[in-house]
């Protein structure tokens, strides 16, 4: 390149492309220098993909591996006539029911459904969780359960002669369908996960609303001049930093103690006689909402500040109203960013524990909500719960949780997202 | 039009803010008009009376308030906030500045086009129909559509496409369905703020053309930095210039050709001439 400007321009000495062995030196200084820096970049990545790689290989290993069961009864023995347990028609499987549990816990399954309803299947399952009763006696890991077999066996051998050793996966289908049960074999999230889907629903529609509304005023509205409303700003942007925990603080004060009479559905006669108090789905909501409601005022406002004004004044110019320009250009203008926002905030909600510790969610609870008003768990305490007990199976328990609370946000967040691409996407032709 | 009938006085004597050869009436006319950004003032006592059904163009460098009094004939000041405009601008005998006149309705009668082009990110169809049914039009919306955009000379270019959306057209396209936008309200008179300074040659004699052709049906004023579109399109011409404190004011108006030709005051010549120092 300098070579050829050399001959063609000669002239213009001063002006050829710099060459030379200085020059090339600097040159190739100036390229590590670059290479040294997108290492420096990849290896952030790198790091941040590993430890991602980290958490989901360990959530990984304690939901799936052996587990080493020892029966109450050997179900060898419940064989009628030398045939085997799982071959004996319903009859026979009601009668040895009825011979190895008490009287009273039969009578409460006669009364859930009558026996005569219920499918050989069914009663099965009873005989293999009241009568067989496996215990869970040790766990191990995905890993270990991989690369580590014989020793497993071994193991299982030794510390739990007579036990049942085989493959299990915490995360099944009956592990979402049931309810909370102290039976880790027997124990479920479908009361927690119904709770975090009623709570999320009650913060989104809480916050939703408020927080674009807010940011609407903030920016179409609002003298940013004026003492007050920059006082307002500042408080927001600080609000979005407060612990969650002191979030918690203050729905307990507010929602559950104040407002008792509303949030414990006393007002409208229908609450939950048992659990008369405020510590209900609707104060978890509104805690959550409020707890959300800064980031997505924040968001709202910057979403709503990158419409450009030209877009403004054409409304003006046509003489439309204020109104008008906001609800027909500003605010579907707005609408895909806002809506990251929210998803981003709702994403922080489903996950949020301590505030709803603080709030009172329930400890154990084996009913599904039924309203605005139950009582309630959430996928992330129902995690926690697990967590502390001192029994390796409820470690196990809680991995597959986690698998569910990050599926559940996953598909709750595709969600959010086509929603906006279609709002993108009808944008741009309607 | 029932706008005053107000015929500007034929003596040379009169004041700078009315073109000695006026026609039959005003659409628009400035008083003692002063315009203040917060301390700053912007422009002082214009007093300029806009004939009606003609293209009156306002020059001037940079700065001197050209936008600011464009913006005070539709009260598209008002949405800035520091903004504060004494005198009175009086439309159809009436102040637009009065306590209770609806700056909504101001903007309805006296549309305005922009510097760049700006439809709305919907349909070519949406950003003609809109601003009429925002104000209440009960008509046959097809036919109307054609019609505005007839008049705006970008028909024949969008027919088949009129469900597209506007922001696939090029830049002239887009300045051309600003005006059919604008056109389509029915408004007396257009502003323009130099509608034509975004866009190549071409797209640019397109808009002059059409500019010509609305000035039969509408009053057009419209603000450029190029001095010979000022030439080629207008009736009349509004020259502005700065004082010592960056304050704008109306130096002369008067026919474009005596302007161009004759101007009577020598700041007005040196800007001509591209003596402006
Ligand atoms: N929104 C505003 N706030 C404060 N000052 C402004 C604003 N708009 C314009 N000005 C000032 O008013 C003067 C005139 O501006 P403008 O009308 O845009 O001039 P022109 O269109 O002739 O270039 C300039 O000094 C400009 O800095
Ligand atoms: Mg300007």
């Amino acid at each position: 390149m300098a070579v050829h400007q050399r001959q063609t321009v000669p002239q213009a000495a001063d002006r050829l492309m710099p060459s030379g062995a200085a020059h090339h030196e600097q040159v190739v200084a100036r390229q590590r220098r670059g290479r040294i820096w997108a290492i420096v970049f990849q290896a952030a990545m790198l790091a941040g993909i590993v430890a991602l790689c980290a958490l989901l290989l360990n959530i990984l290993n304690q939901s799936f591996g052996y587990v080493a069961i020892v029966n109450t009864i050997d179900p060898a023995e419940l064989a009628v006539d030398g045939v085997p347990l799982n071959e004996l028609p319903k009859e026979n499987l009601v009668e040895i029911l009825e011979a190895n549990i008490s009287a009273g816990l039969m009578r409460r399954y006669e009364h859930d459904i009558p026996f005569a309803e219920r499918s050989r299947e069914n009663v099965h399952d009873l005989i293999l969780e009241r009568v067989v009763e496996p215990q869970v006696q040790a766990t191990w890991g995905l890993f270990d359960s991989i690369f580590a077999r014989d020793s497993v066996f071994a193991e299982a051998d030794e510390r739990f002669p007579g036990s049942d050793v085989y493959f299990r996966s915490w995360l099944t289908t009956s592990f979402i369908s049931k309810s909370q049960s102290s039976e880790p074999l027997r124990a479920g999230v479908r009361t927690a996960i119904f709770g975090s889907l009623w709570v999320v629903a009650i913060t989104i529609l809480f916050s939703f609303p408020i927080g674009v509304g807010a940011a609407i005023y903030l920016e179409e509205y609002a003298h940013k001049e004026r003492l007050l409303n920059r006082l307002i700003q500042t408080n927001i942007n600080n609000l979005a930093g407060v612990p969650s925990i002191i979030y918690g603080m203050l729905g307990l004060a507010i929602f559950v103690r104040i407002l008792e009479l509303f949030t414990s559905g006393a007002f409208l006669g229908i609450g939950d006689q048992s659990t008369a108090n405020g510590r209900t789905i609707i104060s978890a909501g509104l805690t959550l909402g409020l707890l959300i409601l800064p980031l997505i005022i924040i968001n709202g406002q910057e979403a709503i500040r990158a419409v450009p004004n030209s877009l403004r004044q054409a409304g003006f110019g046509l003489g439309a109203t204020h109104w008008q320009v906001i609800w027909h250009h500003v605010l579907p203008s707005a609408m895909p960013g806002v809506l990251t926002g929210t998803i981003l905030a709702v994403s922080r909600a489903i996950g949020e524990t301590a505030p709803l510790v603080v709030v009172g969610a329930s400890t154990f609870i084996a009913l599904d909500p039924s309203g605005p008003f139950s009582k309630f768990t959430v996928l992330p305490i129902q995690i926690y719960q697990w967590t502390s007990r001192p029994q390796d199976e409820f470690r196990n328990l809680a991995a597959a949780a986690i698998l569910v609370l990050l599926i559940l946000l996953l598909s709750l967040n595709a969600s959010a997202v086509l929603l906006r691409n279609r709002f993108d996407r009808s944008r741009a032709i309607a | 039009m029932t706008v005053t009938l107000e015929r500007p006085s034929q003596t040379r004597t009169e004041t700078v803010g009315s073109p000695p050869n006026g026609p039959v009436g005003n659409a628009i006319e400035a008083e003692k008009m002063s315009v203040f950004y917060g301390d700053f003032c912007a422009v002082r006592d214009v007093d300029m009376k806009v004939p009606s059904n003609k293209i009156t163009a306002i020059i001037g460098p940079s700065g001197c308030g050209k936008s600011t009094v464009l913006r005070c004939f539709n009260r598209m000041n008002d949405l800035i906030a520091s903004v504060r405009i004494e005198g009175e601008v009086l439309f159809q005998g009436q102040n637009i500045y009065a306590g209770d006149v609806d700056p909504v309705e101001v903007r309805r009668r006296i549309g305005m086009v922009f510097q760049k082009p700006n439809p709305f990110p919907k349909t070519i169809y949406e950003n003609v129909a809109w601003g009429t049914r925002i104000n209440g039009f009960r008509g046959d919306m097809d036919e109307m559509v054609e019609r505005a955009l007839r008049s705006a000379a970008l028909w024949e270019e969008v027919k088949d496409k009129l469900q597209q959306s506007a922001l696939g057209l090029s830049g002239g396209q887009q300045q051309r369905l600003c005006i059919a936008r604008a056109i389509a309200v029915e408004p007396e008179i257009i502003l323009m703020d130099e509608p034509a300074s975004a866009l190549d040659p071409i797209a640019t004699l397109r808009i002059e053309d059409l500019m010509k052709e609305l000035s039969v049906k509408y009053t057009i004023i419209v603000v450029t930095h190029n001095m010979q579109q000022a030439a080629r399109i207008s009736d009349y011409t509004a020259f502005f210039s700065v004082d010592d404190n960056r304050t704008g004011n109306l130096i002369e108006f008067d026919d474009t050709e005596k302007i161009f030709t004759n101007p009577s005051r020598k700041s007005t010549e040196d800007y001509i001439t591209g003596r402006f120092g």
